[in-house]
């Protein structure tokens, strides 16, 4: 039976009595996994093959202890199989769906944070002790992608602000450097040299600590899923979604402008700020307007907003700079 | 032995089949327009490449019957490309007029699409016994332009993809391939012309 792309406000999904007829789509998904699951596994049993469950299996987790925000409680939330099956994560291959079906190798866990450059002093921390240091929060953002599509995603997670304060950067502190894991056993994508591993990214000091700047360590209520970015990602949701790094293992404060992999990759299309910018097209294809993921085949374009949207937030991060030269 | 034509058409309309059973069944995934879009892409370029093996083929096998079957490939290859055309049109942009110059004058991965497909509308519309036998001689010369066509589409290819350049490099070797294959063909063709 064809499953419909259903979803629906989280408002709703939070307040309202679910009826069997009502399934939320996390729900419907997780049943035709199952189901999935089951013909796959009858299936491999009578080929006398062996059986392993992967990434999607650990995507049950829930989380609980979350309070909720208002953050865009206006928006249509993309149902949770878009979410965790369209994604870019070349650590694990460069089409879509790559990254759901091979990041189940992940292993997410023990996981350790290495904080280091200019700060007072540096440390690691295991990613289940930086869970307890700051409360969670689940927030509402939309992810404008660089190849002008959208989603809007339910994110858990704390502010970045507050595990900055946490690292105690020194005055000589200028931007922060984000680092990915790069094993070429746990993601296969590592193998082909499609991006100079291992992925990085970076932020100005002041758009680290913006408040709207989030460290996500889940999504629908439940741990973050392996081709999400788990255990610990970065979204910052007014810039392009290749900026939101994923699987962060270092954190790095440096005096000097971090150079991203994308920016190493090709500089003329991929800048070190990335805000999401209708009328500064990619040099190759327009970022005027962009599709939201879960529309169907004839749904319209929609206008891509400024800032993606939060400019009344961050703009005046950017006040005076060409955003055309600064891109 | 001959291919019977009937069986060619069937199978040249299978990925139609599929991606409308797919449009149908609401399974097109979580950007259906991208996935139209690829999909009839990478079909008008396969069927340009299958139709520019059907020489060498022929010539290597020996088997005379399969030049019968050419002039269907190259127009299944022009009628992807419409599809592919109208996808974008729209399904993408929704006829909107203005955003889609503005495409093909600023992103030369569009220009070089459309390039390829108006290379290909003038051997669709001769790719008949009159335009034959009108054309004559140079009905040859212009149908060399299938040579450009798939050219042109590798190179929209190349410059669409964001990073990640195996499939247009997949399709570039092919085509070089094929076009290598020609060489000494070419010579011998000109004297018995
Ligand atoms: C000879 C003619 C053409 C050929 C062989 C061709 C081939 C292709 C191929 C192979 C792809 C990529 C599929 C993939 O990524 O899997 C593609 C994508 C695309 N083509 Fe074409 N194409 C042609 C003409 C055109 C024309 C005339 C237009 C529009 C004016 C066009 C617009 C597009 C667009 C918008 C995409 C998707 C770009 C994206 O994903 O960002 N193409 N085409």
């Amino acid at each position: 039976m064809p499953l419909k792309q259903r979803s629906q406000s989280m408002t709703q999904r939070k307040s309202i009595p679910i009826s069997p007829s009502e399934l939320t789509p996390r729900e419907v998904y997780l049943e035709r996994r199952t189901i999935l699951a089951q013909m796959g596994l009858g299936l491999m049993g009578a080929l006398g093959g062996s059986v392993s469950l992967s990434a999607p299996a650990q995507a049950e987790q829930k989380l609980t202890g979350y309070r909720t925000t208002p953050f865009g409680h206006d928006e249509k939330v993309t149902s949770y199989e878009n979410i965790t099956t369209y994604n870019n994560f070349y650590e694990f291959g460069t089409d879509k769906e790559d990254p759901s079906n091979n990041a189940g190798t992940l292993r997410t866990r023990p996981w350790t944070i290495t904080f280091e450059g200019a700060i007072k002093r540096p440390r690691q921390i295991g990613v289940d002790d930086l869970l307890h240091l700051f409360p969670l929060e689940e927030r509402i953002y939309r992810m404008r992608c660089v190849e002008a599509w959208s989603m809007v995603i339910p994110w858990i997670g704390f502010p970045l602000q507050k595990l900055v304060q946490w690292a105690e950067p020194t005055a000589r502190a200028k931007y922060v450097e984000f680092i990915s894991l790069a094993d070429p056993t746990e993601m296969p994508g590592i193998r082909r040299a499609v991006l100079d591993w291992p992925y990085n990214e970076g932020l100005r000091m002041d758009e680290a600590q913006h408040p709207l700047t989030l460290m996500a360590v889940g999504l629908y209520g439940e741990i973050l899923p392996h081709q999400n970015g788990a255990p610990i990602r970065l979204v910052v949701p007014w810039k392009y979604g290749f900026k939101g790094i994923k699987s962060i293992v270092k954190i790095r404060f440096t005096e000097a402008m971090p150079i991203s992999s994308w920016m190493k990759a090709n500089a003329s299309e991929y800048g070190f700020y990335s805000n999401v910018n209708p009328s500064v097209d990619h040099p190759r294809w327009s970022q005027a307007t962009e599709r939201r993921i879960g529309g169907g085949l004839f749904e319209a374009r929609r206008k891509t907003l400024p800032f993606n949207g939060y400019a009344e937030e961050v703009a005046h991060l950017y006040s005076g700079m060409d955003l055309k030269k600064y891109f | 032995m001959v291919i019977p034509k009937r069986v060619v058409f069937v199978l040249a309309l299978l990925p139609l089949l599929w991606i409308s059973w797919l449009a149908f069944r609401d399974a097109l995934g979580a950007h259906p327009v991208e996935r139209v879009i690829h999909f009839t892409g990478q079909w008008t370029l396969n069927f340009l490449l299958i139709t520019l093996t059907v020489t060498p083929l022929r010539q290597y096998s020996g088997w005379n019957g399969l030049l019968r079957i050419r002039r269907m490939l190259g127009l299944f290859a022009f009628f992807y490309g419409t599809l592919h055309l109208l996808s974008y049109a729209g399904i993408d942009q929704w006829f909107d007029w203005h955003a889609i110059v503005h495409d093909i004058v600023k992103h030369p991965y569009i220009l070089a699409g459309l390039s390829g497909y108006l290379t290909m509308l003038p051997l669709a519309l001769t790719s008949n016994a009159w335009a034959v036998s009108k054309l004559k001689t140079r009905w040859k010369k212009l149908h060399r332009l299938a040579y450009l066509v798939p050219a042109l589409g590798v190179l929209h290819f190349t410059w669409l993809v964001k990073k990640d350049l195996t499939q247009p490099l997949i399709y570039g070797t092919l085509l070089l391939i094929l076009l290598v294959l020609r060489l000494p063909f070419q010579s011998q063709w000109r004297a018995t012309r």
